[in-house]
């Protein structure tokens, strides 16, 4: 399988208040430890034959992400081959 | 002549109709425009309405933005033609690159849904020649995502060109850098607006009839126009 994952972030400087409403919430699960949350989108792109990065920036530059307030990182997915690999080879 | 003012009607648009009739009543005609048709049947100005294109999924006007209507809209609007964005309509603005800077998800979280006022701080783009120069005004604002940002840079540029159109006063319903309410683009003829101007044309149903002015501001404007330059 061919898939290329795009993940979109809010730039750092773009308030989230999003991440801030479960950074808030967390006391109440009795967890203090995280000072900050930030909540991004993770999309996956399935490609019929071989996983064209090029298109996939393109793709993600144009829609996926609004370069204005959003930052996004293309790459291919390793965990889907391992996981395949994994099955295919049991014994 | 009367002025045949366009509204562009996406999948998921909710005012459309308001528009229509805030045209009708500025003394318009008003056309209706189809997302998926890349004509602008000869119209004068367009209205892109509020409401959710494309259910705003991905983002608020990022669909949108690749309708074949905007294709033809994107070109016109360079060549001049006078647009107004309201609401969803100021977010696809915004994703097609028309307007800088981009709407986010309010900082409160809430959706917002109140009379807001407004002061008039540009008084020379095509949609606010009817207003003073500091005059403030009450329009509807209902919104999730309509806090403006943009870089420092773009919002001290905004300010200096006088893009500024409208500013929050009395509370910023979204928490919209510098207050900013609504822009335009350097030729003032692309307008973007988070506040709901439509729905203040009628004393029955809005919080003033101070929106009526944005519609007969372009009406003046494109009467100016035709007379200078023959026809637009």
């Amino acid at each position: 399988m061919a898939r290329v994952l795009v993940d979109v972030m809010l730039k750092p400087e773009i308030l989230d208040p999003q991440g801030e409403a479960v950074a808030n919430a967390l006391p109440r699960l009795g967890v203090n430890g995280i000072t900050s949350v930030r909540i991004g989108k993770r999309i996956e792109l399935e490609f019929e034959g071989e996983p064209d990065l090029d298109q996939a920036r393109a793709v993600a530059d144009a829609l996926l992400a609004n370069p204005v307030i959003e930052t996004f990182t293309v790459y291919v997915d390793d965990t889907a081959e391992a996981a395949e690999t994994g099955e295919e080879s049991p014994a | 002549m009367t002025a045949r003012i366009g509204v562009v009607t996406f999948p998921g648009s909710l005012d459309d109709r308001d528009a229509q009739r805030a045209i009708r009543l500025a003394g318009a005609q008003p056309i209706a425009l189809w997302h998926g048709d890349t004509a602008l049947r000869g119209v004068d100005a367009v209205i892109l309405p509020g409401g959710f294109s494309y259910g705003d999924y991905l983002r608020g006007g990022a669909i949108a933005r690749f309708a074949p209507v905007m294709e033809t809209l994107v070109d016109a609007a360079k060549g001049g033609l006078p647009v107004l964005g309201i609401c969803n309509g100021f977010q696809i603005l915004c994703e097609s690159h028309l307007l800088p800077g981009a709407l986010t998800r309010n900082a409160h979280l809430h959706f917002r849904r109140r009379s807001q006022r407004l002061r008039v701080e540009n008084t020379t783009s095509a949609f606010t020649g009817h207003f003073d120069a500091g005059q403030e005004i009450v329009i509807p604002v209902k919104n999730g995502e309509g806090r403006f940002v943009a870089d420092e840079r773009t919002l001290d540029a905004l300010e200096a060109e006088g893009r500024v159109v409208v500013r929050y006063v009395d509370g910023n319903p979204s928490g919209a850098m510098r207050d900013i309410a609504g822009i335009s683009n350097a030729a003032g003829n692309v307008v973007g607006m988070m506040p709901h101007p439509e729905h203040a044309v009628e004393a029955l149903t809005g919080p003033s009839v101070d929106g009526l002015g944005l519609f007969t501001s372009v009406i003046a404007h494109l009467g100016q126009t035709a007379v200078g330059a023959g026809s637009s």
